[in-house]
């Protein structure tokens, strides 16, 4: 059996109200010592708050030859931006 | 800089193909791991980020080796943070080095059989407290002249490292500065140790940005994909230009009697170092390689029931966890 450490992916908030955000990733042999390899490796200077980790192999990812089906589509959608419209100035701020 | 003499790989895809991933990289578009690239590129980052990495780790070794030893309790707490930044780095870039398709084991297991190499400063000794000054201002200084461009590196993960990377370097830098200043300024036995620092560690530095532009015959490809942002001369004159009048500040004279500044060009002329010494080194010849790449293996090896023992019992675990459920 191959008997290299699991890859893990790092997500790490970085302060109070912000959301996890992905940071790296590392080696590690279970979950436990991921979040304390995480710790050593990516908040020596105060970054985070709180750390997840999710083993790499359990991240499904889109592929970046569907870029076109599925993004294009909102392309042509403008009117889902507010500056679409034209609110005539004397209704005031909307 | 910490890769030196990366050869690029040659490429046999598709010229259309090649193009237009070509064409990305002029429009300053990052390629991800997930997208297109030639063979090439692929090998050619391996080994960069690789030796980039393995640079880090080995670094370690000539720094580790004065933390029991440093003069004063806040300069040991500085060099163990210090040392452990330098960890950290080696980590984000095999991390980003594995995104290419090479597994951890396969290149860590190419530093230590000497397939992969490392940057030749780390080939010499330090051999007091000056030279951890000198270290720090000197080959961390030319360190963040090679890393700074590359955060604008056309690979992501390679640019998110550096980026990373940059933001801690400074204070490797400064630390080395402040402590060999303080060598600089103190009794004239500190000061003539912070001169023999700066002798000894001067052509060794210059060094780390690879050979000559003239024989650096491998850089045109990388240049155009973006891996390699400067020539090396363009380098290496940058951190003279940086370097001189900061040993001027300390009252320390760079040991090349032809250095002098140039007003016409702009710049300091200096003195090329012994080249046939740099090839010398990069072959395994240099004062400490073999002590480096045996320590890095002990620590390999002695390390071998560690890993194999925490996985078992990862295993164990989530394998009973498994029964339970």
């Amino acid at each position: 059996m191959k008997n290299e450490w699991p890859l893990w992916e790092i997500f790490i908030r970085g302060q109070h109200g912000m959301s996890h955000r992905h940071v790296g990733s590392l080696h590690a042999p279970d979950a436990e010592m991921a979040i304390k390899n995480a710790r050593d490796v990516y908040t020596r200077r105060n970054e985070g708050v709180s750390i997840w980790v999710v083993e790499a192999n359990h991240i499904a990812a889109s592929s970046p030859s569907d870029k076109g089906p599925l993004y294009e589509p909102s392309e042509s959608k403008v009117y889902r931006h507010p500056t679409f419209f034209d609110i005539p100035d004397e209704v005031g701020a909307m | 800089m910490y890769a030196q003499m990366i050869k690029s790989e040659a490429t046999q895809d598709d010229p259309e193909k090649l193009a237009a991933f070509q064409a990305r990289i002029d429009a300053g578009e990052k390629i991800e791991p997930k997208d297109w690239m030639p063979e090439g590129y692929r090998k050619t980052l391996i080994r960069q980020i690789g030796q980039h990495a393995h640079s880090e780790i080995v670094g370690q070794l000539p720094e580790g080796n004065w933390i029991t030893r440093a003069p004063t309790l806040e300069r040991k707490a500085i060099l163990l943070a210090k040392v452990q930044d330098e960890a950290g780095h080696g980590l984000y870039l095999y991390c980003a080095a594995e995104t290419l398709g090479v597994s951890r084991d396969e290149i860590t297991e190419m530093l230590l059989d000497g397939r992969m190499k490392y940057s030749s400063i780390f080939n010499y000794p330090t051999l007091n407290w000056a030279d951890i000054g000198a270290v720090g201002w000197l080959v961390d200084g030319a360190a963040i002249m090679n890393q700074v461009p590359l955060q604008r590196t056309s690979f992501g993960p390679y640019s998110r490292a550096m980026i990373r990377i940059c933001k801690e370097e400074s204070f490797h830098q400064r630390q080395g500065y402040d402590a060999i200043r303080k060598m600089a300024e103190g009794t004239p036995e500190q000061k003539k140790m912070a001169q023999d620092a700066l002798n000894r560690l001067w052509y060794p530095s210059l060094m780390m940005f690879g050979p000559s532009d003239k024989d650096s015959v491998h850089s045109a490809q990388s240049m155009a994909w973006k891996i390699k942002m400067n020539t090396n001369d363009e380098l290496r004159q940058k951190f003279v230009d940086q370097t001189v009048p900061q040993a001027e500040y300390l009252g320390l004279t760079v040991p090349d009697p032809d250095l002098k500044w140039n007003e016409e060009r702009g710049h300091y002329d200096y003195t090329d170092p012994d080249w046939s010494e740099f090839f010398d080194v990069i072959k395994g010849n240099g004062p400490c390689n073999v002590d480096r790449l045996a320590a890095r293996n002990k620590a390999w090896d002695d390390g071998k029931w560690v890993r194999d023992g925490l996985l078992a019992h990862a295993r164990k675990k989530a394998a009973r966890k498994h029964a339970a459920e």
